[in-house]
């Protein structure tokens, strides 16, 4: 562990989450969009956040849409980063929603949207107010796919908008936060990508994960991008950053470095 | 020797719920994960063990050669060889006419020809003395090669499979080409899955679903991206519920990019490949063994679960060879030297007959 320094703690400056548990505040992240590639996937950084706001603070909820995998899956990859899901589960801290059979074909129906995405909508609000009043802060909302969020919708990105909308006002009232996992590379060929530019506009904070233009290695998996854009509630001065690191993925912890400080 | 006596260590991991003592054609892998062959030994070597069961496994084809029907056809013969349930979905008018083409597992007699010849050199390098040990890890060595064995055969590109293997009630054809949406495959999908469904702890036995240019013109959803990919997307919702595994082909070049792009972030596991032109000089120049090679093979993606860890690959790219017109074997690019002999294979034990000749010869 002597690279503890260079671990973790970086990217947890850039989101500033260790300022906000000093002061024991919620996690104030607002919206955070990571946005992967084919190549480097980016489902680490959810875990990662998952683990750490599951084990930092007693209060934090985690409210988690799953898409893309079941939840055996998240259980033995976060039970080797040392957290167990199905304790946090029980102890109702961990909300977590299979999504993947949703389907709300047709979003344009009254009907078929109530047994749909507001229905989730729905879901996700009740479960905020059945929170006692001091852990209603802290609630974290997580998305694991937006991509195929689009595919149960059938592709009507307006209501997936909507939803997301509706998510972001739920920051606002309760100042809870809301991640979520697109992939970029689906979007980049479109000659009018709204959607992901709409996401990113929503964004409070922005990462990026892309492969190396040289390539994979085995001791660096690819490099993040973290930009913040938001105004830090603490100090009430602007802070637009960018933040440049590479990442190496490990069964118990990921390795975050500066470029170029690896021998 | 703790290989021998296993259960001396408190550590040990407990063996009699290893899957592979019940059925030969599934083996542990990592993460807890049971995996199958994909009926091509050196592409098990490559991904770590073979495709995991309830991971989606997808081709992109190449739109001008058929390279996907030979990782499709080995596929299918290794379930129906280790009499796993198929389902079987192609856009052809008759997808059943398509099983008579089936490779058939090569009998031992090629298998020795292919093996042995790196084991005797072994016998002849191994002083007297130790030949006590040497007999029990020959044991060991041949136990093991059995297991493999059992595991992924070698198919016999020019022999046709037997018709005993077609004739079992568990083969499962679909054709995709005249039904105008896709429920006819997803209900198909749907009842095949349904069998398999993963409620107890034991692994019998593994499905295989093998879908064939799924996304084809002739196909007449074809225009309809949405439902394909909401298709897709239960296909693989179903699957990571059961004892299955699906490998998908589609020809991405007929496919709007971003559509494309979807399909290749829902795979699991994702593979291209694409076919060599004949006469390419430069090519030729660059790279050794290039007038036997008939495609190359892409690893893009390899399945990710229950780890957050990638696997990377020392290489990415492989060629596809036939050896002995026979044989498919995936070796790994190499550059090549002055005098132009052949590349290693990417399994040493399966090393090409062209090298073999240097090992017998190396002094």
């Amino acid at each position: 562990m002597e690279q503890k320094g260079s671990s973790w703690d970086v990217v947890e400056q850039a989101l500033g989450l260790g300022q906000m548990e000093e002061e024991g505040l919620p996690w104030a992240l607002g919206v955070v969009l990571i946005e992967d590639r084919v190549e480097t996937d980016a489902s680490f950084l959810l875990h990662q956040l998952l683990k750490r706001s599951l084990s930092s603070n007693p209060s934090n909820t985690i409210i988690f849409l799953a898409f893309s995998h079941p939840f055996s899956h998240y259980d033995r990859i976060l039970r080797k980063l040392g957290c167990n899901l199905v304790v946090h589960r029980e102890n109702n801290r961990l909300v977590f929603l299979d999504m993947r059979l949703l389907q709300c074909p047709d979003g344009d129906e009254g009907k078929t949207r109530e047994s749909g995405l507001v229905a989730l909508y729905g879901k996700i609000r009740k479960t905020i107010h059945a929170l006692p009043d001091d852990k209603k802060n802290f609630v974290i909302i997580m998305i694991d796919d937006v991509s195929l969020m689009e595919v149960a919708a059938n592709g009507s990105l307006d209501h997936i908008l909507d939803f997301l909308h509706y998510c972001h006002t739920l920051t606002a009232e309760f100042k809870c936060s809301l991640v979520m996992l697109n992939h970029e590379d689906i979007y980049s060929n479109m000659e009018r990508p709204t959607f992901i530019l709409d996401m990113e506009y929503l964004a409070d904070v922005l990462i990026k994960a892309e492969p190396l233009v040289t390539g994979l290695a085995t001791d660096v998996h690819g490099q993040l991008m973290v930009l913040t854009n938001k105004i830090c509630h603490g100090q009430g001065s602007s802070r637009n950053k960018k933040h440049n690191f590479h990442f190496r993925v490990k069964e118990n912890r990921v390795e975050y470095f500066y470029p170029g400080s690896r021998t | 020797m703790a290989r021998t006596n296993p259960r001396t260590s408190s550590f040990s991991r407990n063996l009699s719920s290893a899957p592979s003592s019940q059925s030969p054609g599934l083996k542990c892998g990592p993460n807890g994960t049971v995996v199958v062959s994909s009926g091509i030994p050196d592409l098990d070597k490559i991904l770590g063990g073979g495709f995991p069961l309830g991971s989606l496994v997808m081709v992109m084809e190449d739109a001008e050669a058929p390279h996907h029907m030979l990782l499709l056809r080995n596929f299918m013969s290794q379930g129906l060889v280790h009499n796993q349930p198929l389902l079987y979905a192609s856009p052809s008018k008759d997808p059943r006419g398509f099983l008579g083409t089936l490779p058939s597992p090569a009998s031992s007699k090629d298998d020795k020809s292919r093996d042995r010849e790196p084991e005797q050199e072994k016998g002849l390098r191994i002083a007297w003395q130790y030949k006590k040990y040497f007999g029990e890890n020959q044991n060991n060595f041949d136990g093991n090669r059995d297991c493999s064995h059992q595991y992924c055969n070698d198919f016999d590109l020019r022999k046709p499979l037997e018709r005993q293997f077609l004739s079992g009630q568990h083969v499962d054809c679909v054709s995709i080409q005249d039904s105008p949406n896709l429920d006819t495959i997803r209900d198909r999908c749907a009842t095949f899955l349904n069998k398999l469904s993963r409620n107890d702890g034991s692994i019998t036995s593994a499905g295989r679903i093998a879908i064939q240019s799924f996304c084809a013109p002739q196909c007449k959803y074809s225009n309809m991206e949405w439902d394909m990919l909401s298709f897709i997307r239960f296909l693989k919702s179903m699957i990571q519920s059961a004892n299955a595994i699906a490998v998908l082909t589609f020809p991405p070049s007929l496919l709007s990019p971003s559509f494309s792009k979807r399909l290749q972030h829902m795979a699991d596991t994702l593979l291209s490949v694409r076919a060599i032109p004949d006469e390419d000089k430069d090519m030729a120049k660059l790279l050794t063994g290039y007038q036997d090679m008939v495609g190359l093979l892409n690893v893009h993606k390899v399945a990710r679960i229950n780890t957050q860890v990638p696997l990377i690959l020392e290489a990415t790219t492989f060629s596809i060879k036939l050896q002995k017109h026979r044989f498919l074997v995936l070796e790994c690019l190499n550059q090549a030297p002055v005098d132009g002999s052949s590349g290693t294979s990417y399994s040493k034990s399966s090393s090409c007959s062209g090298s073999s000749k240097t090992g017998t010869l190396d002094f």
